[in-house]
This record gives structure tokens, C-alpha cells and sequence, in this order.
């Protein structure tokens, strides 16, 4: 399935019923260098909208909000030693978490990149 | 006045520059109604500096120093002999009247201080990181276990009755105003309480404090292991830092977070601040922890430098979501530490804690053959309780009266506690002589 | 005579870059090792005795058996380590120090001295109170000053920096509020999106919620936003004035009203006190609580962070909810009234060990009385006067964020640098290279890269001028188009150039190892 972004510059793309949640290009530039992301634990229930990670840079803190309900199974270990991945590459191995979804009509709200990259281009 | 270089020549030509008649004009924005036309009333004008020395020694006459008299007092602040070289050291100027070291560039003198006082503080406590300094020992409690309360997202702490009254009491404030538990052990006065049955699946924290403020010694190796079985943090309190050159340190005991009061190294009494507040914990709960931290780094030379770092737990970032909302700390009075215990070195610390308990232990000694009185301890550092046959608090100002400063009454620090009122704390650091004890002992004959 | 002879060579100017040194030193400049790095097991910067003989140790079988890991040096090499470790601070010791909200206006020596009388210096806090009685006394005569100035009915003394005076006062309007019965009605706390972080901060840490109220175009509160803000959920407002953008918040009296006519109260953040103090007294403007950083407005040292101190002036409605322990003074006599004491009130409880930062009380009485009533107007005035010569001289080349005079602090945006390749940050370096501190960067939020300038009184104008000089030649440089690449490698001068803070937050090395010491000792 494509990937879908939210106006908080979180993206998800969903394979099967678990849902893979980073922060977009936008994001990690107008961040800067990462240096701490907290992720949250396998087996948490979250809700759409809530905070559920941080990402961190040396002069700021970000909340990250899943775009959609579910458990995490997974969150990304690796960025505890490698937070730098989320600047190199957000889309990839800057993952952040892993959602296995309530409700997949969690999505219906969210713009796909056509519509992300035009409401970015809005904000500068 | 001495203070301000402006003349009125300058001020004229500064006001003409900003095209304004007069200074009443750059406060336009105050409401007519709150303008002052004169000065405030009822208060005095500048004095020069020999008048105001005057002044100062009017009040120091009013006092007692301890410098003259025989002298026992702790409870929580105690009376070393601090180097000449550390008062010489905080007054520099570029110690003294620096800011936050914000500007690292400009800053390291300050920044490497902190590195290496972090440093020391971790060696003392056993622990693995600390930050750059609470206010004091006190405040430092109170932020420990909403740190607990944070780590283990559980709000109710356990706090024994060997703590500091103060502490406890800051404790109490915090909980009831930030909204949790804190569940208050009675006065521990023999050093015998059972925290471990009163664990629960609720309990965020245990609150200790070594020596007691009873002046008790314990191994907390064992409730150690209970928090950690029900998923508690133990906050081991030391408020006699000096302890430490002596005793098994916390860490080694298990604790998860250790406060102390740094006062004792450094720092002169003051009457009771500005202090230093140590806070160490595991490298696991950095990220919770309060308050300043300096880091290693290289700068774009790729020498070695240093800078305030994970900024991003602080208020000034964080804001509403900060650890704390502590800004300024102590960072002078941590300098007078760092350099003071940098003077003392392994031997020298480790020495003035062998001396410590010495002179204590000579004056428990001498006050247990003193008709109606009895030592209430089995173990202790500098400091401990003592059973009068009758209450404390008029002993000690019949003694007080001869200038005898013989130590703190209970009462006066648990007044609604009635089973406390015989006790008297009494302390005896390398400051004390035999001279004083001499005058003490006789005293106490005279006032039992 | 030829008053040459003997010289070996005159003084040459230019010549090539300057050689490496063996050292590392540049002449005054001196590389400086850890203290862990420099000690020797044997030396000592002691001398202590011989323990007294004893029988055994009292010590529960709990003695320290391992290492601490102290390094070892003699009263030389301590004395040496850190005088070198000062030569690499600024301090405003040295010179303009023009750091916006943080007040660093000088520190007078006398104020040092009288702290470490014996007497007052050397007291205990638990002295028998009949052996104190000058001290009580100072302490009171200080709190006198303190509500005179301020226009306020009482003072809590206790708390050790501004942000604890936060917190004491605004637990003060909760207790308020829980003997009114409305805590749990009024969660809200209402704050200038312009606020120091620690007010939301505090307000948090106390349960409240925190909405922020934005700035009107003149850099004040807008008064529509806020009262369509205030409702019977709002418990209070905390407000600097003058305001974070260096201001005076033209309609506090407007605002007071709005908020004390929905039950909640003003809290005001009393950081910038200084500029109005003797021409303003905040009780007149309808503040319930305000903290005094005795460390901006009195001068007691900064001490490179501390310590402070922060007396909240309370109101007569905030007055029975102060914490423990204040003086009372009975006839010719003052006692301490601690925790149990029986009053007309309900106390909030203890906020800190002990009376207070006794230390900073010394220092700041002796700052008040050197002034005078007299002193204190003159130095607020000069403080405003000295601010508004600076956003004179520099509005030309640089972009005052608001129009219209301003307080004791003149605050730029980074208008001037756009498209310049330069950055506030930037800008903010070279100015070390120049021989100055830098200003406050970035702060307030609301300002886009903010420049906040404070020169405080203390500055003789020929000192304004070479630095107002100084700033127009680098804003003149960095409008030039062509000096991007110098302002981005500034500080050069400096003991550091610009230092990694990614690395240091991304691995952070908190404390000294022998097993991580620096590669550099390795090499």
C-alpha cells in the first residue's frame, strides 16, 4: 500500500494490518540533526491523535501522534544508537514504530504525497 | 553613586540621541496611576561603603558565632574548616560574575568544573550519572521522587521516618500540591523501622536517608532488592556528604537515585544557604533526570570542549512538559565543592571522615558517662541522638545562655511529635575540640 | 645614543599564519587536562592530623572498602588548574555583558565581604533562635525593603531561585483556591505565548493547564485574546512585566481588573523588577504574587548558575498561604515561625530546608542600602535610559522587533540578516570575537530569532559606544552579502570555537572514566 502522511508530518504505510509510522523529509529538515528518539514499547495500546514517541534534536523536542489506533509490536531499537537515521533516511530505516491497527478507516483521514507535498508547499 | 557611571552629561546626550526630553518619557507605557512622582517613602538613601560595613557588623554583634563558641550542632548542615584556597577560588571574577554557561565558547572555565564535579559526585555516591547541582539537598529529595514518580508512572511515595524533618516536610508539600501520595513513617529514633513490608504494587519510591537524621547507619541492600522486585526506585538521602569518605556509598547498596546535601565540602554554614544539592542516579534514567547537565564534545577544531547537553528535558525547551521547572542551581557553590574536595583528594577525604567519626565517637563517649544522659545509637557517622532526662529545648537555651551551642532539640524540628522531646542531636566534626567538649560535659552536668 | 642597541630585532606586523605551539597554549590561553587527569596517589592539598585512637568503629559493619577514584594534587597545582580554568569565562567582570532578561549588571565586592562576617556567614540555621537575633533582624529589615519597594503587604523569603519562587507562589494561589472550595473548578493557568518557560513549566508541575494567550502588533498582551480567555476555569495568569519583549504591559491595570473580575489572580513574574524599581511599585498595578530574583534585580552573583535567590511578594488575599518559615517579631525580639506553627492560616507547607539563601539576603540588603531609595530609582532609570540608547543607535542597521520605547532591554528580530547567509546564531558569535559576550538569542519565541540586548546601568557610555560600534560594523558586514562564510566560522578567538552539541547529545560523556579518557591524552 502507498504511503499516507498526516498534517503533523507523520507518514504510515500499511502492510496487512500493521502499519509502519515515521516523520516525513519536511520534518526531519526543519528538526535538524536528531540526537535522541524515544520510542514506545511492543504490547502499548495507543489511540489516533495521541503522543506516543519523541524525537528529539539539540534544541527541540517533537511529539510524535500516531495517525492511527492499534498496539505497537514493534518499535525501532536501532535508532537508540543510529537516531541520525531519521535524518538520513526517514522514509526507511528512520522508521519509528509499528502499529497493528483497530480500525483501518483510522487512515481515511490522511493525505497521500500528492496532497503532503502540496500542503507543504502551502507552509513555506 | 558609586555603582552608576552615567553623568548627567551623558544622560543628556543619551536622551538627545534617542530624541526624548526626558528619562519620565521612556516610562510613558506606565499607567499615569501607577507612576511614583518621587522616591518610594519611608526609606533611606545610598550610604558609602564604610557605613554599610557598619550596618553589617551591627547585626554580626547580635549573633553568636560558632567561631567562639563550643560548638555540636548538625541536623543537616555541618561545621567544617573549608580551605582559604576555595573562598579565594569563587571569588574570581570570571567565576563569580559569569552567567549560565549558555555560551560554551566563553564559558569553559565553568563548564569543565561541572564536568569534573559530575565526576566527583558519582565516585562518592557509587552511582553512574549526576547532574550540575540541585538548590540543595533538601529540594533535591523533593525533585527525586517526582523523578521516581515519572520512571515508574506510579504516584505514591514511601518515605521513612529517618528523614530529615525538612525534607520530609518539602516532600509533604510537593505531594499534596502535584498530587501524590507520600506515605510518612514514624520518627525512626533507634534506627529500627521495617520499610519493606509497607512495598506495594503502587509504590513508586522509597525515601531513606544514610546516616538517619538520627545519625543511624544502615545497608539498604536489602529494601534495595524489594523496590526492584516491585518495580519501586529506592532514593537513598545523604545529608552529610562528608559520610561518604567513610561508608559503603548507595550505589554499591543498590539505590537508584542518591541525593545529597554538598554543603559539608566547600561551603560554609551560611545560616543554612546557599547550600549545593547532588543528584546522581543510573545512566538508565539520564533522560529523567532534573536539572543542568554538561557533556563531552570537540569543537570545529576537534579539541576537547564541553556544553550543557540534553537540553530538551529543561524548562527552557520542554516548557510545560520539562522534568522541572528548575533553571538557575547552585553552580558557585558547586565550584566551592569541586575545588575543596579536589584539595582533599582520595587521602584527604578519606582522612577528614576517619577524624569525623573519631571526634564523635570520643564525645558519645564522654556524654554516655554524663548523669541523664543516654546515647540512643548503636551505629553512626559524626553525628547522633542522645536522651536527656528532661526536655531538650530548655537545656539547650540554658546552655546557649553560658555559650554553649550543644546541638538541635527533636522538638524543634517535629514539635507535634511529644515522644521526641528528650532527644537532643548532636554532631562532632574536626572542627570540634577538646577544649569544647571539656565545657560541654561540665555544662550539661550543670543544667541536667 | 642609539637607543636600539641590544635589541635584536624590531616588531614585525603580518607575517604568516601563527605556528603550532608544542603546548597547544596560546599564550595566555592554556590547554587545561582534568583533574583526573593530573593527580598522583600521595599529594594531597591537606594537611589534616592523625585521626585520634578510638575503639572500634561505629560504623554497622558498613565501611567503605573500594577506591573513590579522587585524584590526588597539591594546593598549587589546585590553585593553578582552576585559575586557568577562570581565564576561559567571560564574566561581567570584564565587560559588557548584554544578556537580555538575565540582568548581569556588576557585583559589587563590598556585598561579598559583609556576607562572610563572622556572625553571619558562619551561622548555623539551627542556632538556638536567642543566638541569632542579628540575623532575624537582617532578614526582616531585608523583607522590609522588599514590600516597601514592591507596594506588597508580606513576603515569603524561602525560596532559592526564580523558579521556586514560581512554584511558592503559585501554590499560594492554589491553597487559595482549595480554601475557596474552586481547585478543582479552576484548572487553567493563562500565560503570554512571550513566557519564560518556566512559568508554564511550574504551572504544569501544579496540575494546571496552560493556555497561552497570544501578542498583540505592540508586543503586549492582547487584551481582547485574554478576556476571551478568562471564565470561571482560569485560576490565574502569570505575566512578566515589564514583559519578555522588554516592555511595559500598557493595560496591567486593564488586565488586572479582567482577571481578579473572574475570580482567578495575576501572577507576576518578577524577572525584569529591575527596570521599574523605585518608579513602579507592582502592588499598584493589582498583583497578587511576585518573585524577586534577587540575582538580577539586587546583583548577587550569578556564579556561572547560581546560586539564587527568590522572595514572592504576596498580596493581603495570598498573605496566610505563604510556606514555612518566616520571622516574627516580637518587641525588641524575633523569633522563626517553622513548620506547626500555630496561625490565622493555612501555610502551604515547607518549600525548602532551613530559612532561606541567607547568603543572598546579605549580599542583597547590602546592594539595597548602597543604593539607597535614591540609588535604586537612578539605576532602574539608567538601566531604561542605557537600553533605549542602544535600540537608538543600532535602529538604522539592525530591526527593532517593536516601535516605541523600551524598558531596561532592546530586542531585535533577524530582519536586517535576511538573505544574508548570516544567522542569529551566527551574528551572536562574532560578537565574541569581538570581545563581548554575546546577547540572548532566540528568546522570546514570538520574535523571529530574536536579538534581546539588556546593557544593564552598570556600562559607562564611552563602554555603549565601542560596543554599539562594535555591533554596527558586524550588521554592516553581514548586510555586505560577502561575510557569510567568516560569521559561520566565528568564534575564532575564543579558548573554543563552536562546539558539536549533536555529538554531545547523541553520545553523551557525562562524567570522567579512566577508560574513555579523551583520545586526545591517547594520541
Amino acid at each position: 500500500m502507498s504511503v499516507k502522511y498526516s498534517n503533523e508530518h507523520e507518514w504510515i504505510r500499511v502492510e496487512g494490518d500493521v502499519g509502519t509510522v515515521g516523520i516525513s523529509q519536511y520534518a526531519q529538515e526543519q528538526l535538524g540533526d536528531v540526537v535522541f528518539v524515544d520510542v514506545p514499547q511492543a504490547g502499548r495500546k495507543i489511540a489516533k491523535g495521541e503522543s506516543v514517541a519523541v524525537v528529539e534534536s539539540v534544541k527541540a523536542a517533537s511529539d510524535i501522534y500516531t495517525p492511527a489506533s492499534g498496539e505497537v509490536t514493534e518499535g525501532n531499537a536501532a535508532l537508540a544508537d543510529a537516531p541520525g537515521d531519521i535524518n538520513a533516511d526517514p522514509m526507511g530505516k528512520g522508521w519509528i514504530f509499528k502499529v497493528k491497527l483497530a480500525d483501518p478507516a483510522d487512515l481515511d483521514g490522511l493525505m497521500d504525497q500528492a496532497a503532503y507535498d502540496e500542503f507543504v508547499k502551502s507552509l513555506s | 553613586m558609586r555603582y552608576l557611571p552615567l553623568t548627567d552629561a551623558d544622560r543628556r546626550e543619551m536622551l538627545s540621541v534617542i530624541g526624548a526630553r526626558s528619562v519620565d518619557e521612556l516610562f510613558r507605557d506606565v499607567p499615569p496611576s501607577a507612576r511614583l512622582g518621587a522616591k518610594v517613602a519611608g526609606l533611606p538613601d545610598h550610604l558609602g561603603e564604610l557605613e554599610v560595613e557598619r550596618a553589617f557588623q551591627a547585626y554580626a554583634a547580635k549573633n553568636v558565632s560558632p567561631s567562639v563558641a563550643p560548638f555540636f550542632i548538625g541536623a543537616g548542615a555541618y561545621r567544617h574548616h573549608v580551605p582559604s584556597t576555595v573562598d579565594y577560588m569563587i571569588q574570581r571574577g570570571e567565576f563569580l560574575t559569569s552567567y549560565t554557561p549558555y555560551q560554551p565558547e566563553v564559558t569553559q572555565g565553568t563548564l569543565q568544573y561541572l564536568f569534573e564535579f559530575q565526576t566527583q559526585v558519582t565516585m562518592l555516591t557509587g552511582m553512574e550519572v549526576a547532574n550540575a547541582s540541585m538548590y540543595d539537598g533538601s529540594t533535591g529529595a523533593a525533585e527525586a521522587v517526582l523523578m521516581a514518580n515519572r520512571v515508574t508512572r506510579r504516584h505514591k511515595a514511601l518515605i521513612s521516618g529517618g528523614l530529615h524533618p525538612h525534607y520530609r516536610s518539602i516532600i509533604q508539600t510537593t505531594a499534596h500540591w502535584e498530587g501524590y501520595q507520600a506515605a510518612i513513617g514514624k520518627a525512626d529514633v533507634e534506627g529500627l523501622e521495617d520499610l519493606i513490608a509497607g512495598i506495594d504494587k503502587e509504590t513508586s519510591c522509597v525515601v531513606v536517608q544514610n546516616p538517619s537524621f538520627f545519625g543511624h547507619v544502615r545497608d539498604f541492600g536489602k529494601l534495595a532488592d524489594a523496590c526492584h522486585a516491585a518495580g519501586a526506585l529506592l532514593i537513598v538521602v545523604v545529608t552529610e556528604i562528608v559520610s561518604l569518605g567513610l561508608l559503603k556509598p548507595p550505589g554499591e547498596m543498590g539505590a537508584d537515585i542518591v541525593v545529597c546535601e554538598g554543603q559539608s565540602i566547600g561551603n560554609g554554614l551560611g545560616f543554612g544557604g546557599p547550600y549545593v544539592g547532588l543528584f546522581a542516579t543510573r545512566e538508565k534514567y539520564m533522560r529523567q533526570m532534573p536539572g543542568r547537565l554538561c557533556g563531552e564534545t570537540v569543537d570545529a577544531d576537534g579539541k576537547r570542549g564541553f556544553v550543557l547537553t540534553l537540553s530538551t528535558r529543561e524548562q527552557h525547551i520542554r516548557r510545560e512538559k520539562a522534568t522541572s521547572n528548575i533553571c538557575t542551581n547552585a553552580g558557585l557553590c558547586a565550584l566551592a565543592f569541586t575545588v575543596h574536595l579536589t584539595l582533599l583528594g582520595e587521602a584527604g577525604f578519606k582522612r577528614l571522615a576517619e577524624i569525623n567519626h573519631a571526634k564523635a565517637s570520643t564525645l558519645a563517649d564522654r556524654l554516655a558517662s554524663v548523669p541523664g544522659v543516654q546515647v540512643a545509637n548503636d551505629s553512626f557517622f559524626n553525628e547522633f541522638t542522645v536522651r536527656l532526662a528532661k526536655p531538650a529545648a530548655p537545656v539547650i537555651e540554658a546552655l546557649a545562655a553560658k555559650r554553649i551551642l550543644a546541638g538541635v532539640p527533636v522538638s524543634r524540628l517535629l514539635p507535634d511529635d511529644p515522644s521526641v522531646a528528650d532527644l537532643l542531636l548532636l554532631a562532632a566534626t574536626e572542627t570540634a575540640t577538646d577544649d569544647g567538649m571539656d565545657a560541654l560535659v561540665a555544662g550539661l552536668k550543670e543544667v541536667l | 645614543m642609539d637607543r636600539s642597541q641590544g635589541r635584536t630585532g624590531g616588531i614585525v606586523s603580518g607575517g604568516n599564519p601563527a605556528p603550532a605551539t608544542f603546548t597547544g597554549n596560546r599564550a595566555l590561553q592554556i590547554e587545561e587536562p582534568l583533574i583526573f587527569e593530573m593527580g598522583q596517589p600521595g599529594r594531597c592539598g591537606v594537611d589534616l592530623p592523625e585521626p585520634p585512637p578510638t575503639r572500634n568503629d561505629r560504623l554497622n559493619g558498613l565501611r567503605r572498602l573500594g577506591e573513590i577514584g579522587l585524584p590526588g594534587l597539591s594546593e598549587p597545582q589546585v590553585v593553578q588548574h582552576y585559575t586557568r580554568l577562570s581565564q576561559k569565562n567571560y564574566a561581567i567582570d570584564m565587560g559588557v555583558y548584554p544578556l537580555g532578561s538575565c540582568t548581569m549588571k556588576h557585583n559589587p565586592r563590598i556585598n561579598e565581604k559583609v556576607a562572610r562576617f563572622a556572625g553571619i556567614g558562619d551561622l548555623h540555621p539551627l542556632q538556638p533562635v536567642s543566638t541569632v537575633q542579628g540575623a532575624l533582624e537582617l532578614i526582616d529589615r531585608l523583607a522590609h525593603w522588599l514590600k516597601t519597594l514592591t507596594g506588597m503587604p508580606a513576603v515569603a523569603m524561602s525560596p532559592a531561585a526564580g523558579a521556586h519562587g514560581e512554584m511558592c507562589g503559585m501554590m499560594a494561589i492554589a491553597a487559595a483556591l482549595e480554601a475557596k472550595g474552586e481547585r478543582a473548578q479552576r484548572r487553567t493557568v493563562l500565560a503570554p505565548e512571550s513566557a519564560h518557560g518556566t512559568n508554564p513549566a511550574t504551572a504544569a508541575a501544579l496540575g494546571f493547564t496552560v493556555k497561552p494567550i497570544p501578542a498583540n502588533e505592540a508586543g503586549r498582551v492582547d487584551l481582547g485574546a485574554l478576556k476571551a480567555a478568562l471564565g470561571p476555569d482560569v485560576a490565574a495568569i502569570m505575566l512578566t512585566n515589564p514583559n519578555t519583549c522588554g516592555l511595559f504591559e500598557s493595560e496591567i491595570v486593564e488586565i488586572s481588573s479582567a482577571v481578579h473580575a473572574a475570580g482567578a489572580y495575576f501572577y507576576c513574574d518578577g524577572a525584569n523588577f529591575n527596570a521599574i524599581v523605585g518608579r513602579v511599585r507592582p502592588g499598584d498595578l493589582g498583583v497578587d504574587c511576585m518573585h524577586i530574583n534577587l540575582h538580577k534585580t539586587f546583583s548577587t552573583p550569578h556564579g556561572g548558575g547560581g546560586p539564587g535567590a527568590g522572595p514572592v511578594v504576596l498580596s493581603a488575599a495570598l498573605a496566610p498561604y505563604a510556606p514555612y518559615p518566616w520571622i516574627v517579631k516580637n518587641g525588641d525580639s524575633w523569633t522563626i515561625a517553622e513548620d506547626g506553627a500555630r496561625v490565622d492560616g493555612q501555610p502551604l507547607g515547607r518549600l525548602k530546608a532551613f530559612h532561606g539563601q541567607m547568603g543572598m539576603f546579605t549580599r542583597a540588603l547590602a546592594y539595597i542600602m548602597s543604593h539607597g531609595a535614591d540609588g535604586l530609582k537612578q539605576a532602574s532609570e539608567d538601566a531604561v535610559l542605557s537600553a533605549n540608547y542602544v535600540m537608538a543607535a543600532l535602529k538604522d542597521v539592525m530591526t527593532p522587533a517593536f516601535d516605541g520605547p523600551c524598558m531596561h532591554e532592546a530586542l531585535f528580530d533577524d530582519g536586517f540578516l535576511k538573505d544574508t547567509g548570516v544567522s542569529t546564531l551566527d551574528f551572536a558569535k562574532a560578537m565574541i570575537d569581538e570581545g563581548y559576550h554575546p546577547m540572548t538569542m532566540y528568546f522570546p519565541l514570538v520574535v523571529h530569532g530574536a536579538m534581546l540586548i539588556e546593557p544593564t546601568e552598570s556600562q559607562a557610555k564611552e563602554d555603549l559606544d565601542l560596543f554599539i560600534g562594535a555591533l554596527r560594523s558586524l550588521a554592516e558586514r553581514a548586510t555586505s552579502g560577502k561575510a557569510a562564510e567568516d560569521f559561520k566560522a566565528a568564534p575564532r578567538f575564543a579558548p573554543r570555537r563552536r562546539l558539536d552539541e549533536t555529538l554531545a547529545a547523541r553520545k553523551p560523556v557525562l562524567r570522567w572514566r579512566p577508560s574513555n579518557s579523551f583520545k586526545q591524552a591517547a594520541e
